[in-house]
């Protein structure tokens, strides 16, 4: 009865570095079949969508006062990260980046074996007042957002809180959108889209590969 | 992580690791304006306490309630226990209420083994504390408050020192820090030593003066007089002076040793007022990480399905 959920939910374990890791270097090498994994974005690509993105949300918020950079783990988190950094270039002046972990707000928590909790790190004086913006890799289902924003609701009462995501991959089951995107991928709820970095899988990439024969 | 957490034995290390690395998530939750969490929502907790405790009952009590969990609490004082009901028919009626998971002490070494193999629930079970045997979170919050002061348990010297023999504290430490790669001494008397402990993996030894030199820590164990039926020692001044850490052990230590106890302390006894107290002890720290490892614990233990567990209804953790 839950079948569904097996396959939209995008934290989930199987998504793991290595395997990631391999898919790269497995879409490198097959050029010549049509059903394998290909690179939608590389490292370069990357880089230019995070930098027009810290660009966006100066623009829309008049400047970098009060705005939290909060990434939730695993890959938001250096996503983060990065566009605090060219923030900071941009304005001159330091731009507060963390963590949030979203994991026991989650709402298929009875479904799956119990996840490992990542850090929660919220930066300077907390997210009261401020205006926070909510830094993911790949927005799906939109759960993990929903998550994310009652974990929000319990650290404080931000003055906004936006999202941004590096890819937007369609598919919501809940009233969620991003203010920010990287890019808009149009995939089948079949193909899997993973995001590695440099932090975490030493490679930055995007790759959307066929499903895998478990999955269907 | 499995189904129950009966015994400090079942855990490997990476069962114990992915505890403690919970727990230290977890522990961040003391610092924040709102204390809770909705994980185990709609989820209900008993405790079913058949001997005494303030400590442990009251910590599991926390730990489930910041987990959003619903907590029965159950102790055999003025309950249907004292009128001859069975462990089993006790089990029938919290099954019928429907459980999730059941927090036990009991007297008697072997009943949260029995409760969890029996069949008579289905719900998780927790030790804490049976008889003589084991209390697995305690140890578990012993070793997450030697990890925070002391990085990496591997290769540290921990000394445990008193009455081992009725101590579940004692064997449940000794066997998660063997787990952990900690050198493990137990310091008793004689008479306090449990039979078959040279099967344990830890050293032995009579002498507390001579283990206290090189240890990083150092355990020190209630003298247990409600299980002592004769006598282990000829007096509880001559016990005091062989084995009480007193203030001139206290001066001995390394500096940076630190003083555990797992409470109720008997002041004078096994321990001196004035080490009880020192900045050195960590006894009150203690009862705040314990909140933290057991959430960690029943979050472990609760979250997931029985179909997305790994493993049978038999795992047993």
């Amino acid at each position: 009865m839950y079948g569904i959920r097996e396959k939209t939910s995008f934290n989930d374990p199987s998504r793991e570095a290595e395997k990631e890791v391999r898919l790269v270097s497995s879409a490198e090498r097959s050029v010549k079949t049509t059903t394998a994994s290909r690179v939608v974005l590389d490292a370069t690509d990357i880089t230019r969508a995070l930098t027009r993105i810290a660009h966006e949300i100066l623009e829309r918020n008049k400047g970098p006062d009060d705005v939290i950079l909060l990434g939730i783990p695993r890959r938001g988190v250096p996503l983060a990260h990065r566009m605090a950094k060219v923030m900071a270039k941009v304005e001159g002046t330091e731009v507060p980046s963390g963590s949030l972990d979203v994991t026991m707000y989650r709402d298929d928590l009875r479904l799956r074996p119990a996840r490992t909790l990542e850090p929660t790190d919220i930066p300077g004086h907390g997210v009261d007042g401020a205006l926070v913006v909510l830094v993911d890799d790949v927005l799906f289902s939109g759960r993990t957002v929903r998550a994310a924003l009652d974990a929000l609701g319990d650290l404080g009462r931000p003055r906004g809180v936006q999202l941004a995501v590096l890819v937007d991959r369609g598919h919501r089951e809940l009233p969620i959108r991003a203010d920010f995107v990287g890019k808009n991928l149009p995939t089948s709820l079949a193909e899997r889209v993973t995001v590695t970095l440099a932090e975490t899988d030493a490679v930055d990439a995007v790759v959307i590969s066929p499903a895998e024969g478990g999955i269907s | 992580m499995r189904r129950h957490l009966l015994s400090s034995a079942d855990l490997t290390r990476d069962d114990a690791l992915q505890v403690l690395d919970t727990a230290e998530e977890l522990r961040s939750l003391a610092d924040r304006p709102i204390k809770k969490l909705p994980t185990l929502r709609g989820r209900t907790v008993v405790n079913l306490f058949f001997e005494d405790s303030t400590r442990t009952r009251i910590s599991f009590e926390a730990a489930a309630k910041r987990l959003s969990a619903d907590v029965i609490n159950f102790s055999a004082k003025g309950s249907s226990v004292s009128k001859g009901e069975s462990l089993k028919d006790t089990a029938l009626t919290l099954e019928a209420m429907g459980a999730d998971a059941v927090v036990i002490r009991h007297g008697s070494s072997g009943a949260p083994h029995r409760l969890a193999t029996s069949g008579w629930v289905r719900s998780s079970v927790v030790n804490a504390g049976d008889g003589t045997h084991e209390h697995p979170t305690q140890a578990l919050l012993d070793a997450f408050t030697l990890r925070r002061h002391l990085g990496d348990l591997a290769g540290r010297r921990i000394t445990i020192v008193g009455d081992v023999l009725h101590s579940r504290v004692a064997r449940s430490n000794a066997l998660l820090l063997a787990t952990l790669g900690a050198e493990v001494t137990l310091v008793a008397p004689p008479t306090l030593l449990p039979v078959g402990v040279s099967a344990w993996p830890v050293q032995t030894s009579y002498d507390l003066d001579s283990a206290l030199d090189k240890c990083d820590a150092v355990m020190m164990l209630r003298v247990q007089h409600e299980r002592m039926n004769a006598a282990f020692f000829p007096s509880a001044r001559e016990y005091s002076r062989r084995y009480g850490l007193d203030d001139r052990r206290f001066d001995r230590l390394p500096d940076h040793a630190i003083v555990m106890h797992p409470g109720p302390m008997n002041r004078g006894m096994e321990i001196s007022a004035t080490v009880a107290d020192s900045t050195r002890s960590v006894i009150v720290e203690q009862v705040t990480n314990g909140v933290a490892v057991r959430m960690a614990v029943l979050y472990l233990l609760l979250s997931g399905s029985d179909a997305a567990r790994p493993g049978t209804e038999e795992a047993v953790l």
